[in-house]
């Protein structure tokens, strides 16, 4: 490590993948912004507001499941999930 | 390197914010006639307009028409104007939904969604109360019933009763 050629090598190898990270997080964030992500705005969900969407289309199954986690597991709720909807109001 | 660095994060965030910018309270009322092309609006020059976004699958919309209805038999003689802009992506499902209930205000269909990417209207049904000058004054996200019926009046009555 004492040879300068070495050092100085060292020192270029440290700067490039400091760049290459800051480079790196650039590209990650503007990804991350607006521009690039695809957002189902409020008044685009009618197709997410379709019945065929919800997380209960059955009722009657989705009472009996819930029951027989309730009865046989040993554990309740903890169930609802993200489903469709429009997501008014 | 580390200025540089700041400087783009600066733009990227400054972009990010100023593409999802809704219409806001204090912005003047876009020409309607230029974001809905053929549709056939009402004269809103010196009135009180308010816009509503509305779509046959929400159904506080659905419940809210009533409220407009009523609204537009007290206030339109006084210079009250209501637009209620359909979003729905099928013509089919806007039709018949207009056709079931019976508004008594003009309703326009935003075929291509240029006025609701314009507004961007943050929920659906969102509402737009612009006074006599043009100027966006209140908004309303969601239909809270009553509640939102009051305000409306509230409001309505305050702006008819500014100069132009």
């Amino acid at each position: 490590m004492s040879d300068p050629t070495l050092k100085s090598h060292h020192h270029t190898m440290k700067r490039l993948a400091l760049i290459l990270s800051g480079a790196i997080g650039i590209g990650g964030f503007t990804a991350c912004s607006n521009q690039q992500l695809v957002r189902v705005k409020p008044y685009e969900r009618g197709n997410l507001a379709k019945p065929i969407m919800a997380d209960n289309m059955d009722p009657i199954l989705k009472s009996m499941t819930e029951h027989a986690y309730f009865s046989r597991e040993a554990s309740f709720g903890g169930g609802g999930v993200g489903g469709g909807g429009c997501g008014c109001n | 390197m580390k200025s540089l660095f700041t400087t783009l994060v600066l733009i990227c965030s400054t972009l990010a914010v100023s593409a999802a910018d809704p219409a806001a309270v204090g912005q003047p009322l876009p020409k309607l006639g230029q974001l809905l092309p053929g549709a056939t609006l009402p004269n809103t020059a010196r009135k009180v307009v308010l816009v509503d976004f509305w779509a046959s699958w929400c159904a506080p919309c659905k419940a809210s028409f009533p409220c407009f209805n009523r609204l537009q038999e007290k206030y339109a003689a006084k210079g009250l104007v209501i637009i209620g802009i359909g979003v729905d992506d099928e013509a089919a499902k806007y039709q018949a939904f207009s056709g079931k209930m019976g508004a008594k205000f003009p309703l326009v269909h935003d075929a291509t969604h240029q006025a609701a990417k314009f507004f961007n209207p943050p929920s659906m049904p969102t509402s737009y109360l612009v006074d006599r000058k043009g100027v966006i004054r209140h908004v309303h996200t969601g239909f809270h019933g009553e509640k939102t019926e009051a305000d409306y009046t509230r409001e309505i009555e305050a702006l008819l009763s500014e100069g132009s």
